[in-house]
């Protein structure tokens, strides 16, 4: 067992409130691997479990069966706050640029936060700031700036910047690009390519967008309702689905060309009828 | 919706429960004279002693307190060590005047802070500007002071209301009202204060939102958005302020019924923390809490019929 | 949603550099009114510390021949209560000793609210729970009374007394924090330092308590008046033991009031100038941290009139419609009154037309304007917007300048309008149906509106019409939410539905759905869409016509397939090429591990 990241049979049930009600599972034994310097793409809609899988992995949400493993350690019941050794090599980038940077610090405060915590003298952290950001194509003055003073792709450049402060070799990316307009989205995409190719870190691609997905992933897997319904090679998975609901998201998606899309459309509602005759019967 | 009221049900009995049992022990556990007390300086210990054991006192605390509650639970409140006179039949005569007096004002802040509060989140304004000084000026001026310049100006220089006193509503309902008026609209002021800016706060909030505007593009009347949609959804946070308003009103009314010389609870609850005459102090708590415990269910019930989460 | 909004709000985009650090307090010292009860309260401690010095007389020294002693006696420059002491001296006293309840009271208030609503709100769980059920009891009880029935065991000492009384108002500052704390706990920038490994108590004191000091100091103004309300309160009643205060001058002066009301004055003006300078400090406070003074926003208050004043006088220009079709809109312009003003126009000469039978694009990306401009052909524009243009017209008939009565009687047979957030956009107080019956009333009985709304259910593809027709909005999904919005939107058959993003907020697969849904009601109705979107997929799966929309610009308008084959606006071209292709997938080999090693 050599991945990188080894999750094998996870299970999480979110505690309920008060001894009332159990809630339901939300994640029904999930496995999957992630090798170094690759991208896993996790798709799914929402209510799938792929955000939870992520947190899972960050620590963030406590798993109730299975075992998630980072480089041979078992780190399943790692609290995030204690992940002091081998596991603060995982970070992450989420979603919202507008609410994952802290609006008490500047960015130079956000960036050296990190490496203070881990222990590191704050000059030597604070000498790290310049080239972090040069990394993440942000001039050097943003240093002294508060985040809300940035767009919202410049935010994530901040986002990815504070990741990269570790130098983690795993980054969980739950929905990086899901917030940005579409000229925004497709440079942040290549920002993350680039800084693969230069760091050989591997990402955790959580996202609903199947085109995001085929971009940056090498392989790709698909959620439905708390299970991996399918996964392969990105090529494979993308173009020819084997699992009925991931043709059915491929179908849904609707491309940006008029006569395509009438084609996708038709073979859509064909498929939608020829699954649902024999199911209804 | 029984459950969530039953649940209620007991977390009031047991609130009522914690706040006697806290009063009994911090008053009795930490005052050691109180036989004494009563007696004053020239009784000789024997008496004292007698008189400990004639009250009880000389048994420990918690059989007391059991004794106490059991009791209370019957209804009958003990008498006072200094009077003899039962507790249940001097508060049961009290009441109704300091309630007269509560029950107006609330009145009078429901509807003064219904009206001003859509008003002003209605119109904005004049409205909004005289609701703003009002909260100010409540704040600024303790209803002491407010009630103080009440008497001075109607019943002194204008003479339009009595000063002082109070009129049983069987006797002759007008001057009930007369004498009751001016304190139940000067205890009225600080709570519109606080009841008009919440509801006008959270009017203005449900206004903003999507719902509005969507109901909006489908010709709903400007009237039905505000009273019906908008309202409706802002009550819930307004009901919680009104109870808090309500402890306040209650409250307050000691000051009030000092000022203008009402033969409510409150003269009769001061002059026992002064003796320390504790079954009268212990009474008066109780009567406090389970009133201010069953303002908050009819609140709770009101929140659940509101709000269709809660309801289920 | 975020962008929805952010999308509506005038000058969204010029974020002011300032620094944070000291705005706040630069924002109270350019107030007036928070520079003056500053001084006011370091006056009056300043009087209290120097008491010794400038008064004659001890508060508690009595003399017979100066009861009731006039003003400006030799000595007593205040002159005698009606107990013969010198009032100055008293007045001083009091303030002493209404500063030092205040301290203790908020204090003791402060202190416990913010350590429990800390721990509470972070932490969560059992400990949340107990917390609050505990405050929750404490903030039940009547706290005057409880004071002066506690009065025995605190012996009348008024310090005791504040202590007690700022346990029963924690719960306050305990509620306020720790709602706070929860809010800002699910804040992805707490999950962020988390997982960089920050530790619990420097998440809580740096990034916790940084957001939430602000409105703790405001409360702490507020009890702090309360604390000395109330000390004044019980002296006033003459419970407690026998320190001078401003209640015992009041009860003095009130027992005086028909001979000597002067007396009244002193004390009353002590107390009120005490907390005066209290609350107005907090106003001046809750506005430093809003960013807004009163000044500025009667300001821009009176600057927005004049704005609505000339745009008044400047709108209706409305010509006779020149071309036929269903809705025309001519160089269409909205801009919003800014805080010196001046007018910022967000929209500029915006034109396009939607004929009937046919769904019109609006295309952009966010703060494009395309929302603003969908809004203001609805009316449903924030009423310090100013619109004007050439023409807007709906059959012929303009938009602009017609009566709130008028404009509602279109709303429905005429225009009709499908949001983008399902859930935000259905009242929770009121079941789906009741919602849906409301609007048809103006036309219908009662029995028939619902028979109408339960085929208009089954219609848009909801599987039990009658269960959710008595059903409330958090009972249902998304999907069916968006569902039950357009069959309100379509319920009166208008001639031109304008829908803003109707499937950003759906997961793909009920997008699809609800796209299939459009455009069969569309072919169904023979309605005019226009349809706002940023997304081309929705675009090309639903629109004849495009108009792509940049910094409140109309920069091309043209057949769907022109748009996306032959794009003529250079913008545009670079729009659609900032499509993530669907051919190209990520082909090249995971970045080696022989680069880790260097690393």
């Amino acid at each position: 067992m050599n991945h990188l990241l080894h999750i094998d049979g996870l299970r999480l049930r979110y505690p309920g409130v008060g001894f009332r009600r159990r809630m339901p599972e939300v994640l029904k034994g999930v496995s999957l691997h992630i090798e170094a310097g690759e991208t896993l793409g996790l798709v799914g809609e929402s209510g799938s479990g792929k955000t939870t899988v992520g947190r899972a992995v960050l620590g963030l949400a406590r798993a109730t069966g299975g075992t998630i493993t980072f480089d041979g350690q078992d780190i399943t019941h790692l609290p995030a706050g204690r992940r002091r050794g081998d596991a603060r090599e995982i970070q992450v980038v989420f979603q919202d640029p507008y609410t994952s940077l802290t609006p008490a610090l500047q960015v130079r405060g956000i960036l050296t936060e990190p490496l203070i915590a881990q222990g590191i003298a704050r000059a030597d952290a604070e000498r790290r700031v310049s080239s972090l950001l040069d990394r993440v194509g942000l001039p050097k003055d943003s240093a002294d700036r508060f985040a809300r003073e940035f767009s919202g792709g410049q935010r994530q450049r901040i986002a990815i910047a504070r990741a990269l402060a570790l130098e983690p070799r795993l980054i969980v990316c739950d929905e990086p690009v899901s917030a940005l307009d579409l000229t925004t989205q497709s440079r942040v995409l290549d920002l993350l390519i680039e800084l693969q190719r230069n760091t050989g870190v591997a990402y955790l691609f959580i996202t609903h967008d199947l085109a995001v997905v085929r971009h940056i992933s090498h392989r790709v897997a698909v959620m439905y309702q708390g299970e991996i319904v399918e996964t392969g090679p990105a090529a494979t998975v993308t173009t020819h689905p084997q699992n009925d609901y991931t043709k059915r998201l491929l179908l849904a998606a609707p491309t940006a060309d008029p006569e395509a899309q009438a084609e996708r459309r038709a073979a859509r509602q064909a498929l939608l009828r020829r699954t649902r005759t024999p199911a209804t019967t | 919706m029984i459950p969530f009221l039953l649940r209620r049900l007991v977390s009031g009995i047991v609130v009522i429960t914690v706040v006697t049992s806290i009063v009994f022990f911090l008053t009795y556990g930490t005052s050691v004279q109180i036989a004494r007390n009563i007696l004053g300086p020239s009784a000789s210990d024997e008496q004292v002693a007698i008189l400990n054991e004639d009250l009880g006192l000389d048994r420990p605390l918690v059989e007391q307190y059991l004794d106490w509650i059991t009791s209370a639970a019957r209804g009958d409140l003990g008498a006072s060590y200094f009077t003899s006179e039962p507790i249940t039949e001097a508060l049961a005569n009290r009441l109704p005047v300091t309630f007269s007096m509560v029950i107006v004002a609330v009145l009078i802040t429901l509807i003064a802070s219904l009206a001003l509060g859509i008003t002003a989140a209605a119109r904005g304004g004049v409205v909004d500007r005289v609701l703003q000084s009002i909260g100010t000026v409540s704040y600024v001026f303790p209803v002491v002071i407010i009630a103080i310049g009440m008497v001075y100006l109607f019943a002194i220089v204008l003479r339009w209301v009595p000063a002082i006193g109070f009129v049983p509503i069987t006797q002759s309902p007008g001057h009930w009202l007369a004498s009751i008026i001016l304190p139940s609209i000067t205890l009225a002021i600080g709570g519109i204060a606080g009841l008009a800016a919440q509801i006008r706060g959270s009017l203005v909030d449900e206004l903003g939102r999507d719902y509005i505007r969507t109901l909006r593009s489908r010709g709903v009347s400007e009237r039905a958005i505000l009273c019906k949609h908008a309202l409706r959804n802002a009550a819930g946070p307004a009901l919680t302020v009104f109870s808090l308003q309500f402890i306040g009103i209650f409250g307050a009314s000691l000051f009030i019924e000092r000022i203008f010389a009402l033969p409510g609870y409150g003269a009769y609850a001061m002059n026992a923390t002064v003796q320390g005459d504790f079954p009268v102090l212990l009474g008066v708590t109780l009567v406090s809490v389970v009133l201010v415990v069953a303002v908050n269910l009819v609140v709770d019930v009101a929140q659940g019929w509101l709000n269709p989460k809660v309801r289920v | 949603m975020s962008q929805q909004l952010g999308a509506l709000g005038p000058d969204q985009t010029a974020v002011a550099p300032t620094r944070r650090k000291w705005r706040v307090t630069r924002a109270l010292l350019r107030n007036p009114m928070a520079v003056g009860s500053v001084v006011t309260l370091a006056v009056m401690t300043l009087l209290c510390l120097l008491a010794p010095l400038i008064t004659g007389h001890d508060s508690m020294y009595s003399s017979v021949d100066h009861v009731n002693a006039p003003i400006g006696t030799e000595g007593w420059l205040l002159g005698g209560d009606a107990q013969g002491r010198d009032m100055w001296s008293r007045l001083l006293a009091s303030i002493s000793v209404s500063l030092t309840a205040a301290l203790i009271g908020t204090g003791v208030a402060v202190i416990i609210g913010v350590v429990f609503g800390l721990v509470a709100g972070y932490v969560g769980r059992t400990i949340d729970s107990i917390a609050s059920w505990v405050f929750d009891l404490v903030l039940a009880l009547p706290s005057l009374l409880m004071l002066i029935v506690l009065l025995p065991v605190t012996r009348g000492s008024y310090q005791l007394t504040m202590m007690l009384l700022g346990i029963m108002l924690s719960p306050g500052v305990y509620r306020l924090v720790r709602n706070m704390v929860i809010g800002i706990r699910r804040e992805l920038y707490i999950d962020a330092a988390k997982v960089a490994g920050l530790s619990t108590w420097r998440i809580l004191t740096r990034h916790v308590f940084f957001v939430v000091r602000g409105p703790i100091v405001i409360q702490a103004a507020f009890i702090a008046t309360i604390c000395i309300n109330v000390q004044a309160g019980l002296a006033f009643l003459g419970v407690g033991a026998n320190t001078p205060s401003f209640g015992s001058m009041i009860s003095l002066a009130f027992t005086n009031l028909y001979g000597e009301p002067i007396q009244l004055v002193w004390p009353t003006l002590g107390l009120v100038a005490l907390t005066g300078a209290l609350i107005l400090f907090a106003n001046a406070y809750r506005d430093a941290l809003a960013g807004t003074t009163t000044a500025a926003r009667r300001r821009s208050r009176r600057a927005l009139a004049d704005v609505v004043k000339r745009a008044d006088e400047a709108a209706p220009t409305t010509e006779k419609p020149t071309e036929k079709a269903l809705l025309t809109v001519r160089d269409l312009r909205i801009a919003y009154p800014r805080s010196d003003g001046s007018l910022n126009e967000v929209v500029h000469e915006v034109s396009l037309t939607v004929d009937s039978g046919e769904i019109v694009g609006l295309v952009g990306e966010s703060g494009s304007g395309k929302t603003q401009t969908a809004f203001a052909m609805l009316g449903l524009l924030p009423h310090e917007a100013v619109v004007s243009a050439k023409e807007l017209s709906l059959g012929g008939r303009p938009l602009l300048g017609l009566t709130p009565t008028e404009l509602r009687e279109l709303r429905g047979p005429d225009l009709a309008y499908i949001p983008q957030e399902p859930m935000s956009n259905l009242d929770p107080s009121f079941t789906v149906g009741s919602q849906l019956v409301e609007p048809l009333r103006r036309t219908m009985p009662r029995a028939q509106a619902k028979q109408r709304v339960l085929e208009l259910l089954a219609r848009v593809g909801i599987p039990d019409p009658p269960r959710t027709f008595h059903s409330y909005p958090h009972q249902i999904s998304g999907g069916m939410a968006q569902r039950v919005l357009i069959a309100g939107a379509v319920a009166t058959q208008p001639k031109v539905l304008i829908a803003d993003e109707p499937t950003t907020a759906l997961d793909v697969t009920v997008q699809a759905e609800i796209l299939d849904l459009l455009r069969e009601l569309q072919h169904e109705l023979r309605m005019g869409v226009l349809l706002v979107t940023h997304n081309f997929g929705v675009v090309a799966d639903l629109c004849d016509r495009v108009v792509v929309m940049r910094d409140g610009r109309d920069v091309e308008t043209g057949e769907v397939r022109q748009i996306f084959h032959h794009p003529a606006h250079e913008y545009t071209r670079s729009l659609i090429d900032s499509i993530l292709d669907e051919e190209t997938v990520r082909t090249d080999a995971p970045a080696s591990r022989a680069k880790e090693g260097v690393r």
